[in-house]
């Protein structure tokens, strides 16, 4: 106790780490092209590439979204005019043509997920909010990091070319399954659209793997004094095990990725079988198999699946501790159970294979481990509810954002049962019921949780909390919307309705269900319009919102002691850290927070020792 | 007004359950639900999903309550600083992970069978018919008199597929080009169809009738459009129908040619061009 109360009070009196750390920002006025570059575009700063990360992503977002509306728009009512967007296509009177729309949903699926999710997770909330989390003035590798940030590039250029060559963008689905994706003759799009495909995923590839070992490196040795790992915060629990997932699964994408690259440009024929003639022209090379290219894409995809949710469920958890004023229910589960997700997540790939011609009776292996998944993600669900059980709840914007989190990810994860059930497999997979089980999951799931993370963190980013009113309406809007355009896809589902159909209704089965696909797209471009409250409400709050202090919330976490924003270097003192991140509503403390730093306190000891 | 808008938000975290339970509910009423059924083996995929609906449902009802509940109930204008300062509860992980694991692995045992009968348990019988996918029509081969695949006398179609019902059927499923799916919704049958693989489809249909084939593995621009037809019919008028069809296949092109108008593009005759 004596020296701990020692180091407390060397602390109060402040020892400045560094002259730089007492700085904010290095001022522009005395700076020249080279210091304007090297802050804000090359810059080295962990909050700097976060904030990159986060502004590329966003824009990407709203690409994304636009693309959906005009999916959405081909299945509510196929070849009809296209608002807008028919204009450039106005030579074949203002309607898509069916190639078109297959190269609008492989790119809304690939933009969502390689340019906006896994970078906005670990890219934006992970550069940002690691170093701040374990009390570390920066990355452990900053240029590395700085290099993640622009390997991007390539890849937002590759992508956005891939729109204006001949054919169009890639259209053999974000999957990109051969024989579709490999030979060029097999559509429009599967010339230089998939080539650039392969060069854009590789580039994101090679930004995550860069990212990947900066975090895991700097969680692992850079953590403040008195930081041990069971005093980590579920973010940077769910970051780093998300970092360990990247760096073990993407190696074979990028590998794969190759392979395909080879397939298309040298012939190399990984991937085509003996005597394939596609479009009437035999394949020069064969002794290949289509399904190896499953087995190695989903290989990597499937964790990525879990790449894309485990930081999003980190930062909700200490949203939903933070604004029930109460600890985190079953801490070790939490963690041991995003870490048996992570493990398992290496054994479920085939799960996608089911009706893939791959041996059925491996079919049963990965049923049962995709059965036994659901049992982690039902154990962090109940976590949650007794997280809020006996709290005080705090109806921020943030908060229920977080709380919806919860709510949309019991759907998405109750629907996965029915698809790792085989039998029930065969008759909804590749139909809706799988397209609204991944929209809840990444959609209704992972983007509330971003956005529950930018209002909880973005006081903390620009010095400004955003505006709670309009918050509160985004957040309504967007979620009636989102649950009008997606849960009704489950019952589309239940019919049979296949995905990925440019027009389903000259099929018996599905002639009538054009009237709730247009329900459906009515919600969309109601959910995609709302976003515009959440950008005039970012934008303005950077700017005009009020000024937070250092800790608006009143949360335990590390980055709650730095200034908002944080300067370079982050903290004005080197933190040291005597307790863990959910000391809310300690009995016998006066306030209801204790944060990791505040020094160790008499009632708080006696309550640990009474709770244990 | 903090009251208020506590009761707010957890009526619309309570609307989720409501809605939700209320889609499904309504659904069927409006004909948005599994389509009708034909096969032998359909009531027990059905069966399986209505078992799952039901476990899933209850769950979802529990859990979307519960946070309801606590939602409203813990709001902070409610309660009076009575925060339950505790970190969690040894019984209670021991307990919500030994049920679900139960439950869940009840799920898996239960189901294996179904499976097996669907996609392991393959009649030992030759392929009533060859379905070949190619972008962006379903070929059919049936065999001739002589009972085989690939002799001269095969019978080819395009996209109208007859069998016969009361029987087992097989399928040999092969792909000329890209993936595809054979997919017969009222018969409960999905299946890719892979370049370079034979895989074996079969299944008995227990009602006549006229249904689609569609493809559910996208193959491309045209995906949308291949579409298929099967009629299931009884095995007197299916013999009737093959003889028929055969009688006007020989009609139109001289005994002695081994190709149909078909053939002349099989992956055969083309490499042998080559």
């Amino acid at each position: 106790m004596s020296t701990a109360d020692t180091t407390a009070a060397g602390i109060e009196h402040g020892t400045h780490v560094s002259e730089t750390a007492a700085h904010p920002q290095p001022s522009p006025s005395k700076g020249s092209l080279s210091t304007f570059l090297s802050t804000y575009v090359f810059s080295k700063d962990h909050k700097v590439i976060g904030l990159q990360f986060l502004f590329s992503t966003l824009l990407w977002f709203l690409v994304g979204g636009l693309l959906a509306l005009a999916v959405r728009w081909q299945v509510a009512w196929p070849w009809s005019d296209v608002p807008v967007l028919g204009k450039l296509f106005a030579q074949q009177g203002g309607q898509m043509s069916p190639e078109f729309y297959t190269m609008l949903f492989t790119m809304h699926a690939t933009v969502m997920i390689f340019l906006v999710i896994i970078p906005v997770l670990a890219g934006a909330f992970g550069n940002f909010l690691i170093p701040l989390m374990i009390g570390a003035d920066d990355m452990a590798f900053p240029t590395l990091n700085m290099l993640s940030y622009w390997f991007m590039w390539p890849a937002f250029a590759a992508f956005s070319a891939s729109f204006f060559v001949e054919g169009g963008a890639a259209s053999s689905g974000w999957t990109s399954y051969p024989t579709l994706a490999t030979n060029v003759n097999a559509a429009p799009g599967s010339g230089w659209g998939q080539t650039l495909w392969l060069v854009g995923l590789t580039f994101v590839g090679v930004s995550s793997m860069l990212g990947s070992v900066n975090y895991m490196t700097t969680i692992i040795l850079m953590r403040a004094p008195g930081m041990t790992m069971f005093r980590l915060p579920m973010t940077i629990w769910a970051m780093f095990i998300t970092a360990v997932l990247q760096a073990f699964a993407l190696p074979v994408l990028t590998a794969a990725g190759f392979m395909q690259l080879f397939d298309r440009t040298l012939g190399t024929g990984f991937f085509t079988p003996e005597g394939n003639i596609v479009n009437n022209a035999v394949a020069t090379a064969g002794g290949g198999q289509p399904l190896l290219w499953q087995h190695l894409f989903w290989f990597y995809s499937h964790p990525a699946v879990y790449i894309m949710i485990l930081p999003a469920m980190g930062m909700v958890s200490d949203i939903l501790t933070c604004f029930a004023r109460k600890p985190l229910f079953g801490y070790r589960p939490m963690v041991y159970s995003v870490a048996g997700i992570a493990g398992l997540g290496f054994i479920v790939w085939g799960h996608h294979m089911f009706m893939s011609g791959m041996n059925p009776a491996l079919g049963v292996t990965f049923m049962v481990s995709t059965m036994m998944i659901a049992l982690p993600s039902a154990v962090k669900t109940f976590n949650w509810l007794g997280t809020i059980w006996g709290g005080k709840i705090q109806f921020t914007t943030s908060m229920l954002f977080a709380l919806s989190f919860v709510s949309m990810f019991i759907i998405g994860g109750l629907s996965g049962i029915f698809m790792a059930a085989t039998p029930v497999d065969i008759f909804i997979h590749d139909t809706y019921f799988i397209v609204a089980h991944f929209h809840y999951v990444l959609f209704a799931g992972t983007a509330m949780g971003v956005w529950a993370a930018i209002y909880f963190w973005f006081p903390k980013m620009f010095g400004r909390t955003m505006n709670e009113f309009w918050g509160k309406v985004h957040f309504f809007l967007t979620f009636i919307f989102l649950n009008g355009t997606f849960f009704t896809m489950h019952i589309l589902g239940a019919v049979g309705f296949p995905r990925r159909l440019a027009d389903a209704y000259h099929y018996e089965t599905f002639h009538h269900l054009q009237p709730l696909n247009a329900f459906m797209t009515y919600c969309a471009i109601g959910m995609v319009a709302t976003q515009i409250i959440f950008a005039v409400n970012f934008f303005w709050s950077m700017f005009f919102g009020p000024v937070a202090g250092r800790n608006p919330w009143n949360a335990n976490t590390l980055e709650w002691t730095a200034p908002s924003p944080p300067g370079h270097g982050n903290f004005d003192y080197q933190p040291v850290v005597y307790r863990g991140p959910y000391e809310y509503s300690v009995p016998g403390v006066e306030q209801d927070h204790l944060m990791q730093t505040d020094p160790p306190h008499p009632a708080a000891a006696a309550a640990a020792a009474a709770a244990h | 007004m903090k009251r208020l808008s506590a009761l707010f938000w957890s009526l619309l975290f309570l609307a989720v359950p409501v809605l939700g339970v209320a889609t499904f509910a309504v659904a069927p009423a409006y004909d948005i639900w599994l389509p009708k059924d034909v096969s032998e083996h359909g009531p027990a995929v059905d069966g399986l999903f209505y078992f799952i609906l039901w476990l899933t449902g209850a769950v979802f009802i529990a859990t979307e309550g519960v946070l309801f509940w606590f939602i409203w109930k813990y709001d902070e204008s409610k309660s009076n600083g009575g925060v339950k300062y505790v970190h969690g509860s040894h019984t209670l992980e021991v307990v919500w992970t030994i049920i679900p694991a139960a439950v869940l692995l009840f799920i898996s045992i239960y189901q294996m069978n179904t499976w097996a009968d669907v996609k392991m348990r393959r009649p030992d019988m030759a392929p009533t018919v060859e379905v070949i996918g190619r972008q962006f029509e379903w070929r059919l081969r049936y065999p001739g008199k002589d009972g085989m695949l690939g002799t001269p006398d095969d019978l080819h179609l395009v996209n109208d597929l007859h069998l016969p019902i009361d029987e087992d059927v097989l399928i040999q499923l092969k792909s000329m080009d890209v993936l595809h799916s054979f997919f017969l919704p009222n018969v409960r049958i999905k299946q890719d169809a892979v370049p370079g693989m034979k895989i074996p489809v079969w299944f008995k249909a227990r009602e006549e009738g006229v249904f689609d084939i569609v493809c559910a593995e996208l193959c491309g621009w045209g995906h949308y459009k291949m579409k298929g037809r099967v009629t299931f019919e009884t095995r007197e008028s299916f013999d009737r129908w093959l003889e028929q069809k055969y009688a006007e296949q020989e009609a139109t092109q001289p005994a002695d040619s081994e190709s149909a108008a078909v053939a002349k593009l099989s992956p055969a005759s083309l490499l042998a061009r080559r």
